[in-house]
């Protein structure tokens, strides 16, 4: 199967809960807005069940340009993490991988 | 933030949505999300980040009560590689902060 997009979720919004196709959409743009939306204010999010969206932030390191060897720092950052909850590891521990 | 502050969120900007509405939405995406996973698939969202399984491979652990070592088979972990977008604005919030620990 292909990936799963956003189109394929708010399809099953429209499908299961009855939103119309535009409100599916939304809603589906909006729940990945919001999370960005509260990331970007280094706010840590917290989704019971599925797993935390946490921040770190990076000081400043040496880095190297890799095609010329030059020496570059590579500066201060903030980047995100996820960490999946208890319930998720172990829904996805139990797949038994490629099946062929 | 926390699940019911997102559904509060969303619904605050969905006002023609009931509450309850916006509540089974999120769980139903959460639960559709997990589910993809559960089967091996990955979830991409444009903008936002992708979703993968990255396998561990068996290991021999300890028990640590007795100090018996144990053999861990191998597990798949659910992987998260965020997006431009977000990796973008997440740093610009950085950048945008009030300079207030100057170390």
């Amino acid at each position: 199967m292909a990936a799963l997009t956003k189109a394929e979720m708010a399809e099953k919004l429209f499908e299961e809960l009855g939103l119309n196709k535009r409100e599916a959409k939304e809603v589906v743009e909006l729940f990945f807005e919001e999370v960005r939306a509260s990331l970007e204010v280094n706010e840590q999010v917290k989704l019971s069940g599925f797993g935390n969206f946490d921040l770190r932030d990076k000081s400043q390191r040496p880095g190297r340009n890799p095609k010329t060897g030059e020496e570059i720092p590579i500066s201060a950052r903030r980047v995100v993490t996820f960490r999946p909850g208890q319930k998720l590891k172990a829904k996805v521990e139990a797949y038994a991988g490629p099946r062929s | 933030m926390t699940k019911s502050e997102l559904i509060e969120r969303i619904a605050s900007v969905q006002p023609q949505l009931s509450a309850k509405d916006v509540e089974l939405a999120v769980k139903l995406m959460l639960e559709q999300m997990a589910e993809v996973l559960a089967e091996g698939d990955r979830i991409e969202i444009r903008g936002f980040g992708s979703f993968s399984l990255h396998y561990r491979p068996p290991r021999l652990g300890r028990n640590p009560k007795t100090g018996e070592s144990v053999e861990l088979s191998g597990k798949y972990v659910p992987h998260f590689k965020p997006g431009k977008d977000l990796k973008d604005r997440v740093n610009l919030g950085l950048i945008n902060e009030p300079a207030a620990e100057d170390e």
